[in-house]
């Protein structure tokens, strides 16, 4: 079982459907009850870094999605669910990330304007659950640096920014894996294994 | 780097793809469900859908039809026809839509693109131009290229932008289904006055005409009746941009 945070303004349906594509029943998660419970929890967004933060703050699911990442349950943050993850962003100074990843979000290329397209993801570390190959990104906003403690794949728009990062099972994407093809669904598959395989 | 892109477009009427020219004179041209798993499978880096009846019939776009492609493809799909308001747009998005097509509503009330953005994004706004050339000017048409508005594409352009819109969907009226080539000079002109990716569209019938594109400026191609027809697949066209020097997303590296 696959559960998806719900956001408000999320691709919620494209996250759902592409986990039916790969055999998985998903379901919602709505209430930091549902969030610490879930199985794999999947937290997706679009929209900015501080509307994002609001939603979770307002659902009350902050405190929920800080503890199972931080004691490595399944989980899977997308697009600007990654973002989420750090400390800060560059989009919306003053508010506060979930900050259970040491990095701040910084504007990728000036001016500021959505970034579309596919792009390759090459991973520095051994095979894990991200592999080689194009990912399809729709951003302004990402990380540079390495965070510690995570093996990192790396893409490149101007200059290099973490396409994608992995503390065991969970995994933060820069890109939409959802919307990544035949590519982006095998990697959706070796999450949910990976998450098998930790529990 | 990100890749240039190849978009084939479905434009829908009652759940059955058309094609016509210039937009009349439309055709059936197969089942878009059939279609989108195709071009995906032959290496589409995104697909566009169009209600191509949906205004001037003053009526939303089928959310089924969507809904019943995004269970086939895991590949961007950006869906347009009819979109007069956020509540429609959340309701594209709900049934699969990535991205949010807008065109005649945002001419009459340019807010529309800001309303969106708010509340989903720039990048779920993609804003359609469809324009018509007047000598050395194009001018903004709405309604399926049936209401000329008088309003100047690149101004409108500009202000869009501005007001949220994260992407272009730039479509030449003169040239859409005729098949020699894009307008370049439309595609030139709104490139070098706004900073988002520009999706040229109307007259491409073959990988040189894109090409011409993509140097005028555009950031990804769209065509229809050249796939639907069967005068060249996604994937023998994005080998030979891929050939010219133009760079794509080669379905190779997919395991």
């Amino acid at each position: 079982m696959v559960s998806i945070v719900q956001t408000g303004v999320a691709n919620t349906a494209s996250v759902a459907a592409a986990f039916e594509r790969c055999g998985a029943s998903v379901s919602k998660a709505e209430t930091g009850e549902a969030v610490e419970r879930a199985a794999n929890l999947v937290l997706p967004g679009v929209g900015t870094f501080g509307a994002g933060m609001e939603s979770l703050r307002e659902a009350g699911l902050v405190d929920a999605l800080r503890a199972r990442i931080e004691a490595g349950r399944p989980t899977l943050a997308i697009c600007l669910g990654m973002q989420l993850l750090c400390a800060s962003s560059e989009e919306s100074p003053g508010v506060d990330g979930l900050g259970v990843v040491e990095a701040r979000v910084e504007l990728l290329s000036r001016p500021a304007r959505p970034r579309f397209g596919w792009n390759r993801v090459v991973p520095e570390a051994e095979r894990g659950v991200i592999d080689e190959g194009f990912a399809y990104y729709a951003n302004s906003f990402g990380v540079r640096e390495r965070p510690a403690g995570w093996a990192c794949a790396m893409s490149n728009l101007e200059s290099p920014f973490v396409g994608a990062m992995q503390r065991g099972p969970v995994v933060a994407c820069q890109f939409h894996p959802e919307l990544s093809g035949p590519w982006g669904l095998d990697l959706l598959k070796r999450w949910i294994r990976a998450g098998v395989v930790a529990c | 780097m990100l890749t240039k892109r190849v978009i084939p477009c479905l434009d829908i009427r009652d759940g059955r793809i058309v094609k016509g020219t210039s937009f009349a004179n439309l055709r059936d041209s197969g089942d878009p469900v059939e279609r989108a798993s195709l071009y995906e499978a032959q290496g589409a880096d995104e697909l566009v859908v169009l209600d191509v009846s949906a205004t001037s019939e003053g009526r939303e776009v089928a959310l089924h039809t969507v809904k019943a492609i995004r269970r086939a493809i895991s590949i961007p799909m950006t869906v347009g026809g009819g979109v007069r308001n956020v509540a429609h747009a959340q309701a594209l998005l709900e049934a699969g839509a990535d991205k949010v097509g807008v065109n005649s509503a945002a001419v009459q009330r340019p807010r529309l693109l800001t309303e969106i953005s708010e509340r989903m994004g720039a990048q779920c706004v993609v804003l359609a131009i469809d324009a018509a050339r007047r000598g050395d000017v194009w001018e903004v048409m709405t309604r399926s290229g049936t209401n000329r508005t008088g309003i100047d594409a690149v101004e409108w352009a500009r202000r869009a932008v501005a007001a949220g819109a994260g992407e272009i969907l730039l479509t030449s009226i003169d040239q859409d289904g005729r098949g020699n080539g894009y307008d370049l000079g439309l595609i030139r002109v709104v490139a070098s006055e706004v900073s988002v990716s520009i999706i040229a569209s109307g007259g491409a019938s073959m990988a040189a005409h894109m090409v011409e594109g993509f140097d005028a400026g555009a950031d990804a191609v769209l065509a229809a009746s050249i796939f639907h027809d069967g005068v060249t697949s996604v994937g023998e066209l994005k080998y030979e941009l891929a050939a010219a020097g133009v760079p794509m997303r080669m379905m190779e590296v997919a395991r």
